[in-house]
């Protein structure tokens, strides 16, 4: 059967599962825009109202589901829109195709209207990217892309089509990728070094667990809780291992790095065996290298063999699929409870409790409403079953840190690029993959305006999304920082601020306003009850800081409560 | 750890693109490559890469993870040059005058076992395989007459100890 370049595009779409995609339309991708009209009962696109938001909308959709998220654009400016959301996926390893139309072949390198290298230019945000000339082609490179994006550690794809070849005619047959011989996405589970593990494991007096989306992404939750319910071994999360085991789980100790909790900071300096599962000692969790855990033997257990000794020497590398890792893990541990070990984490919790938690979950002296406490009103309506898709900022570590979670692939932030504006368009994307979860995103007053017309987006397709402006009228993170470490000079970092409710209001989404703590509680009530998508700004203590603190370069048993 | 010269070999499949990726990887960490050369290796459709870089042993050894994660590559390894059998190879245009008025000339090209490509009326061009200091060496004793053109290549080398790339090729069939 012969079909246009365009028209096999969409069929390989469907024939990968998907559904729905993100985009926005533009010359050089018309053809398969034509397409989708034709095929819109199948494939359901989202017009956002910037590129970056499909990005981040595919990325939130991709977040919440574990299926490969899909977002397209136009050339050159529509292309190079989409790089921030790109760069946030290849670091958080989130699946997302990308297609992006490209001039024609003839036009290619002769500077014509709307062209730009974007292969060249997403070469190092992506795990692969191709440009296709050819209609030809399209079958075999969109295969590629879903297998790649989806595979090993997942990561974003891009692949570029000419016009010509969304315009030529192809003889079109679809077969899904099952290998490529130069990549081996899983390397192979080892079992002796399973058993080296643990034998470790079992000899540690004061062994600790981290772990990190690996868990998630390996799709290993039970078998991972399983592991700590015999072992005995307390465990702490990074921010996108967060919701990889339900925040009240008895052995959950909390969060590690730069604004985690007290005792996993400070004892990652005192545990004999530091175990890491699908976690990369991210700076913003290890601090200062020379410092971290030098005292622990380290075991890792990795997907990606590139992350092994990268920034912390391991003892022990399992590389392989964590999930296979610890199924044969398991049997070989030793039931333990690890009590007095276990108690150390709880008398540091205390004390973090009693000099940061409670006044900021419970502010007295006449503040103004707390981050904190905004989110435990969330929690108490929510009762820890809602996704929640945070921003980045201040706002961020208050929603990481407060947020309960009862289930896996709840939380969506954007950890390793730290992206502004990554948080409206997120929800979206989780909304629609998982239509019967509750969404909250929780945005600053800063990061909203950065992907604010996305405001649109929601009116558009009615979905409904639970918005909350924490708003502090800083860039809040900077302002903390500036007040630390540079004099309190806040340089740039107040914000006038627009009237938020209106501009809601204008996209016909119902809003709210809330400045005295006497009515959050009926607010976020009343959001959460919404069949609709909601507005709610809440007027926050304009100089509140995060602590629990690392300072950058800092040792983890440095981490500041004030 | 201290800086060292290291052989970087990439196995790859031959794409178009690759070296962009693999170029990145060296960017990134400031990292100066001193030659690169790009060929294809014993196996049909199978690029060889061979990229000098000096640097600490963690750090290779850590890029050469970097580079194996692109899906092209099929295997990347490193070695010292103690580890391998390397060679350079480098073309001289001289005029050719020179090659009947300078009777020395002639018996540096013998002594540094070096061979004429080619002599015109104007010009000859030598060519001359070996170590980085034999080359410099050899450019050393003609640079007193004039060079009118000179080229290096790119390190060539093969490891001594074994890669198995063909039987990492047999098990994905
Ligand atoms: C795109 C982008 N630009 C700049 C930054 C640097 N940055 C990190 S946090 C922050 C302030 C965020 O302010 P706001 O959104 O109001 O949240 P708050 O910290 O007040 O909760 C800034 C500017 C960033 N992370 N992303």
């Amino acid at each position: 059967m012969k079909i246009s370049g365009a028209e096999a595009v969409i069929r390989c779409l469907l024939a990968e599962g998907v559904d729905l995609l993100y985009g926005y339309p533009g010359g050089a991708i018309m053809p398969v825009y034509d397409e989708l009209y034709k095929f819109q009962d199948q494939l359901h696109h989202v017009l956002v109202r910037h590129e970056q938001g499909a990005t981040h909308a595919a990325q939130g959709y991709a977040r919440a589901t574990g299926k490969v998220g899909v977002a397209i654009a136009t050339s050159g400016p529509g292309a190079t829109n989409l790089i921030t959301g790109i760069a946030d996926a290849q670091i958080d390893s989130t699946p997302m195709v990308c297609i992006t139309g490209q001039v024609g072949k003839h036009l290619l390198g002769s500077d014509a209207f709307q062209e730009t290298d974007i292969i060249g230019i997403s070469t190092p945000v992506t795990k692969w990217n191709y440009q296709v000339t050819e209609a030809s082609e399209i079958p075999e490179i969109i295969a590629k892309a879903f297998y790649i994006a989806r595979s090993g550690r997942p990561g974003p794809v891009l692949i570029d089509i000419t016009k010509n070849a969304q315009f030529d005619q192809l003889e079109f047959s679809y077969e899904k990728c099952t290998g490529i011989r130069s990549y081996t996405p899983v390397p192979k589970l080892k079992l002796d070094k399973v058993a080296e593990a643990a034998a470790l494991i079992n000899s540690a007096k004061k062994p600790f667990i981290v772990f990190g989306q690996g868990i998630i992404l390996g799709k290993a939750e039970a078998e991972f809780k399983a592991l700590l319910e015999k072992s005995g071994i307390p465990a702490a999360w990074t921010i996108l291992g967060l919701s990889a085991l339900p925040t009240d789980h008895p052995l959950n100790v909390g969060m590690l790095g730069m604004h985690g909790n007290y005792g996993p900071n400070l004892l990652t300096n005192e545990c004999d065996v530091l175990i890491a599962f699908g976690m990369r000692f991210d700076d913003r969790v290890t601090g200062n290298l020379n410092t971290y855990a030098k005292q622990a033997k380290v075991i890792h257990f990795e997907i990606d063999p590139a992350e092994i000794d990268k920034n912390v020497k391991t003892e022990i590398a399992v590389l392989g699929d964590v999930k296979e890792a610890l199924t044969a893990l398991l049997p070989l541990i030793e039931a333990k409870s690890h009590d007095l070990w276990h108690n150390k984490f709880k008398e540091l919790k205390e004390i973090e409790y009693d000099s940061v938690i409670k006044e900021e979950l419970n502010p007295t002296n006449n503040k103004g409403i707390s981050m904190g406490e905004t989110i435990e009103m969330i929690n108490k309506h929510s009762k820890g079953d809602a996704i929640i898709v945070s921003d980045v900022g201040q706002h961020q570590m208050f929603a990481c840190r407060y947020a309960k979670f009862n289930s896996t692939k709840s939380n969506i932030t954007s950890g390793g690029l730290g992206t502004m504006g990554f948080a409206l368009p997120a929800a979206i994307g989780a909304k629609m993959g998982k239509p019967d979860r509750e969404v909250v995103a929780i945005i600053g007053d800063g990061g909203f305006q950065m992907n604010i017309q996305e405001l649109g987006t929601i009116f558009q397709t009615k979905v409904p999304v639970k918005i909350v402006i924490l708003n502090n009228e800083f860039l809040g993170m900077v302002r903390q920082w500036q007040e630390l470490f540079f004099d309190n000079r806040y340089a740039s970092t107040k914000m006038i601020n627009p009237n938020f409710v209106a501009i809601a209001e204008g996209y016909y989404i119902k809003s709210k306003k809330v400045t005295q703590r006497e009515d959050l509680d009926a607010a976020v009530a009343e959001m959460l009850a919404s069949k609709d998508s909601y507005f709610l700004e809440v007027m926050v203590e304009k100089e509140n800081n995060v602590f629990p603190m690392i300072p950058t370069g800092a040792c983890v048993s440095e981490i500041r409560l004030s | 750890m201290e800086n060292r010269t290291f052989t970087i070999s990439v196995y790859s499949e031959n794409n178009v693109g690759l070296l962009n990726r693999i170029s990145g990887i060296f960017l990134k960490r400031h990292i100066n490559i001193l030659s690169l050369n790009v060929s294809e290796s014993e196996i049909e459709s199978v690029s060889r890469f061979i990229i000098v870089v000096e640097t600490t042993e963690k750090w290779v050894k850590n890029i050469v993870g970097q580079i194996e994660k692109q899906i092209e590559v099929i295997k990347a390894f490193y070695h010292t040059d103690e580890e391998t059998i390397y060679l350079e190879n480098a073309l001289f245009k001289i005029a050719s005058s020179l090659l009947f008025d300078e009777k020395q000339i002639q018996n540096i090209i013998k002594d540094s076992q070096s061979t004429i490509v080619t002599v015109s009326r104007d010009f000859f061009v030598i060519s001359k395989s070996g170590r980085r200091s034999e080359i410099e060496d050899l450019y050393t004793k003609f640079k007193p007459y004039g060079i009118m053109q000179f080229v290096r290549s790119g390190r060539i080398s093969v490891s001594k100890e074994k890669m198995e790339i063909s039987t990492m090729l047999e098990t994905f069939k």
